[in-house]
């Protein structure tokens, strides 16, 4: 049996509960000198203390504390004056120690908040979403299962280690529960974890790259019939690795619990795993007997105590928040809301800024980078940031347009021409002999040679028809092999065919 | 020359009259000559130790400015990484594995020109008090071979007992250096928690653990501590501060006008009569000497045990998690389709020994939801009243003092099935470690009904070594002209050459 979404939400009122993992980008793991840079040959970013070879020692690294500190300040959290490790006991093969290193019962930052607005039937609509904790813990490795048919650890021939990874200072930010959001609940979700991915951008303490994992989200779905004040049993869904998926797996618990629950069933108490394909979610571990990870404080460690100064100069030196920086350019650029959401969307606004701040115009910058910088990054499946063109390469584009020195048709040729890694815009144009043809004489000569070899096409200009100029024009252009001005070409054609515009 | 202290092998090889080569041959050919009754090693390293006593050697004739226990032997408990040579912590979990990487403290006496002789036994991860847990079997007293030379470092006590090396490296958790030197008639130190890096001792338990220096003299135990103590950046919990000199302090040796604290709890019922004779003696020995004895009360000290055996084993179930045969050591049980999970299972039951394994359970469930608050909390707090103690006490005394171990020597196998028996011979030494202070115990002489050594324990308040060290050689001093000699010349004569 199936139900919509719409009934799902007419019956029932959702509550949600967000888990986001962030990987830092500190140069070095969290209690090692080790480097963190993402894609090593496996376990050659390893040493004593990551392998937790005995007798091997942690040691903070003192920039993911002050990482997390800003992360807290920006969610506008309570730092805690004093805060200690705690050792979370289980055992697991990419985990050397068969503990991990984290917070329990004193977290650095607690009591926060972010505010996201959504789109909804009544126009704009703002949610605030309470942040309970944000904490500090490092990555495990990797396991990778060889043999077998889903890549899993149950069937697997035998499985693989690469410890690079562990160790990887993470923070994690784990929200209060959300009532209240009815059938918004996915947007909703999708929108804070944005909002954060955008937060934590601008703090520069993350690459927050959903897709290489550096960014993870973990959510808790459970659902109440309506009107009723006692929590349903929650879902723990993993593996959603994209803003989208956020949205429908959140979408898609809601009905499955819904369904369960049509059905007269319990929900489990239970992780679950999203699968990318289906936008399902498939059941993994069981939580109904809560794990014991044996939680104490880390005595190898010292506590914990920023300085109330230092956080006062953190605070300060905050970046503007990412809501109100798009308020902001919205009105600095005079772009309309759906232009605006489209930039976002596509994850352009900060290439975008950075091209407008080296003089391009909004709108031309916007057009670029949404329009062909965009479509030529669909087509290789990349983001735009990951071609070779930089907002130096399209702001000098522009101003070779705005020069004349381009036309838009030429620009595109240059454009491609930076991605292949042919060189700057002007050793594209140097290189591949890209001009503009305004000689008025070589222009005359081809369209003369057109007119001739199209006369009855002509003829129909010389009475009148001006829209057949269109094939004229553009036989003339494929003549000049695209390098002519369209305008000064249409002005001569005109003219030559006693046309004067 | 083998049975010298180190201050005056120091002497000679600056003089010339003997080289490091010498010496450290001399060291070997005794440990030939005797190892096989005391099994004082787990590993020799001859090469080793010969290829650094060439370099000391050449580096003294080049004239290079050198420490002065440059070229001196020394043995190392198994529980410190050493690049290269096989450690092992005492377990069959270990056995087979070369760190990669030298301790810190090994850094340090290799960059002193210390030689360092082998890899000494030890109660398996340091968990005992007899030498008895070891994998690989026992360790006998140089003094009565029939007896355990105390431990957790047995090994290491034993060896300098039996001028099988002039100095050596321990570790006391919870007394397992200062407990040996008492039962062997030696002088063993734990120093101030944070003073000597952890960086590379296999843990135990981490908020207790503590390397030291064992000696024949007190002089030689303070340069070696000497040697080891200091900050290190890859030691969170290391002290940075100013260090206190211990080896001026072993040097000076006096008492006048110190005021010395009797611990009321650490003494009479339950300590065997020629252990507190001895004791008592030495008090008035100090007393002679111009100290002020006077009587201090630690109440809470009567919990100090039961606390111990909660936090110990709470950490060491967390910190033993990492034998789990995937990455080195022991593996067993991996055969075609066997699952990563029960490989670690099959080693781990493989791998520990009974103590160790009881240990982690206590731990396991010390720690376990609905029961933390009753166990490890309760023995934290306590923790808490003990450091109070010692305050309050400190504000009473300069150093505190107290009997090492409640007896001398006792047989081998006399305690190994009576775990709770073999708890109580630490409960004068467990109050130091759990407070994070410094404790030494030095020889105060032979019981009458055994003719066994008996140690007598000084305590000092965090970072102030140097205290024991005054103290103790100047106790030291007294009690050798009483005796006519160092209490370890009075011990047998083993085997070999002497």
């Amino acid at each position: 049996m199936s139900i919509s979404y719409d009934d799902v939400v007419a019956k029932y009122d959702p509550v949600l509960g967000l888990e986001v993992h962030v990987e830092l980008n500190t140069e070095s793991k969290m209690f090692c000198s080790c480097s963190t840079v993402f894609g090593g040959e496996p376990n050659t970013q390893t040493c004593p203390v990551c392998l937790a070879l005995p007798g091997a020692l942690p040691v903070v690294n003192a920039r993911a504390i002050e990482s997390t500190i800003k992360i807290g300040l920006a969610l506008n959290c309570s730092i805690a004056p004093y805060s200690r490790f705690a050792r979370k006991n289980y055992f697991y093969p990419d985990m050397p120690k068969n503990f991990q290193i984290s917070q329990y019962d004193e977290p650095i930052c607690f009591d926060g908040y972010v505010d996201v607005e959504i789109d909804t039937d009544e126009g704009p609509k703002e949610f605030r979403i309470e942040v309970e904790r944000v904490h500090m813990e490092e990555d495990t490795g990797k396991s990778l299962h060889v043999g077998g048919a889903t890549g899993r650890i149950h069937g697997a021939d035998y499985s693989l280690l690469d410890y690079n990874r562990a160790g990887i200072p993470l923070v994690e930010i784990v929200t209060k529960i959300v009532p209240g959001t009815g059938k918004y609940a996915p947007e909703v979700a999708r929108a804070y974890v944005a909002e954060l991915r955008d937060i934590l951008r601008g703090l520069g303490v993350s690459d927050v790259k959903m897709e290489q994992g550096s960014l993870r989200c973990d959510a808790n779905v459970s659902l109440k019939p309506m009107g009723s004040d006692v929590l349903g049993t929650r879902s723990e869904t993993k593996n959603v690795n994209s803003l989208r998926s956020v949205e429908r797996a959140i979408r898609g618990e809601m009905i499955r619990h819904a369904e369960l629950l049509d059905a007269g069933k319990k929900v489990k108490q239970e992780t679950r795993h999203f699968q990318e394909d289906t936008g399902l979610t498939r059941s993994g571990r069981s939580k109904e007997q809560a794990e014991d990870y044996r939680y104490f404080p880390e005595p190898d460690l010292v506590p914990v105590a920023p300085d109330a100064a230092w956080i006062e100069e953190l605070r300060k030196a905050l970046p503007e928040r990412p809501s109100l920086r798009r308020k902001r350019l919205k009105q600095e650029w005079n772009v309309p809301d759906k232009e605006m959401a489209a930039m976002v969307n596509a994850d352009v606004l900060d290439i975008v800024e950075a091209t407008v701040l080296l003089g391009a115009d909004p709108t031309k910058a916007r057009s670029w980078w949404l329009g062909e910088i965009s479509r030529i990054a669909n087509d290789k499946e990349v983001s735009v940031t990951e071609l070779a063109i930089t907002p130096a390469d399209v702001a000098e584009i522009v101003a070779l347009v705005n020069k004349g020195e381009l036309t838009d048709k030429l620009a595109r040729q240059v454009v491609e021409g930076v991605i292949a890694g042919e060189g700057t815009p002007a050793q594209v144009v140097a290189k591949r002999g890209i001009k503009v043809v305004n000689d008025d004489g070589a222009l005359m000569a081809a369209i003369e040679k057109v007119c001739s070899e199209q006369a009855e096409t002509a003829q129909k200009v010389r009475d009148g028809h001006i829209p057949a100029a269109g094939a004229l024009i553009g036989a003339v252009m494929k003549e000049t092999k695209g390098q002519a001005d369209a305008a000064r070409v249409r002005e001569l054609l005109l003219g030559h065919l006693g046309q004067n515009s | 020359v083998i049975t010298q202290s180190a201050a005056a092998m120091s002497e000679a090889l600056v003089k010339g009259e003997v080289t490091s080569t010498q010496l450290t041959q001399a060291h070997l050919d005794r440990i030939n000559d005797v190892d096989s009754s005391v099994k004082a090693f787990l590993h020799i390293d001859a090469e080793g130790a010969l290829a650094q006593a060439s370099r000391v050697d050449a580096d003294r004739s080049a004239g290079k400015k050198l420490h002065p226990l440059a070229g001196i032997p020394l043995a190392l408990k198994d529980v410190l990484v050493q690049e290269g040579i096989p450690t092992t912590a005492g377990s069959k979990i270990l056995q087979g594995w070369k760190p990669q990487y030298d301790s810190t403290v090994v850094s340090k006496i290799k960059e002193a020109g210390i030689v360092i002789l082998g890899k000494t036994n030890m109660d398996e991860f340091a968990m005992g008090s007899s030498t008895e847990n070891s994998a690989y079997g026992p360790t006998f007293n140089p003094w009565d071979l029939s007896r355990t030379p105390g431990g957790s470092s047995g090994g290491s006590a034993a060896a300098v007992s039996a001028y099988e090396a002039p100095l050596a490296i321990g570790s006391d958790t919870g007394g397992s250096i200062r407990q040996p030197a008492a039962l062997t008639g030696i002088v063993g130190v734990r120093p101030t928690y944070g003073a000597v890096s952890r960086y590379g001792l296999i843990a135990y338990s981490s908020s207790l653990d503590q390397a030291g220096p064992f000696g024949r003299t007190v002089l030689d135990t303070a340069l070696l501590h000497d040697v080891m103590a200091g900050h290190d950046s890859k030691d969170a919990t290391s002290i940075n501060g100013a260090f206190p000199d211990v080896v001026a302090a072993a040097r000076k040796g006096d008492v006048k006008g110190m005021k010395i604290g009797v611990i009321k709890q650490l003494q009479g019922e339950g300590y065997q009569t020629g252990v507190q004779a001895r004791f008592d003696e030495s008090l008035q020995v100090l007393a002679s000497l111009g100290a002020q004895i006077v009587e201090v009360d630690c109440p809470s000290f009567e919990y100090a045990l039961a606390a111990y055996y909660l936090i110990a084993p709470s950490e060491c179930s967390s910190n033993l998690a990492r034998f789990d045969a995937m990455r080195y050591g022991l593996r067993v049980g991996d055969s075609d389709g066997a699952s990563a999970e029960s490989v670690m299972n099959a080693t781990r039951n493989a791998g520990f020994g009974h103590e160790v394994k009881r240990r982690i359970i206590l731990g396991a469930y010390a720690l376990s939801s609905g029961y933390y608050d009753a166990y490890y909390g309760s023995a934290q707090k306590i923790r808490t009243l003990i450091i109070q103690d010692y305050a309050k006490a400190f504000s009473q005394a300069d150093v505190l003092v107290s009997p090492t171990a409640p007896t001398t020597a006792f047989k081998i196998g006399e305690k190994s099935n009576d775990p709770i028996a073999m708890y109580l011979g630490d409960v004068a030494t467990i109050p130091v470690n759990l407070a994070g202070i410094c404790g030494m115990s030095l020889p105060a002489g032979l019981a009458d009904e055994d003719g066994l050594p008996v140690g007598f324990q000084i305590m000092a308040p965090a970072m102030q070594d140097a205290r024991l060290y005054q103290v103790g050689s100047a106790l030291e001093a007294a009690l050798v002209s009483q005796w006519g000699g160092h209490l370890i010349s009075k011990a047998p004569a083993l085997g070999g050459s002497k």
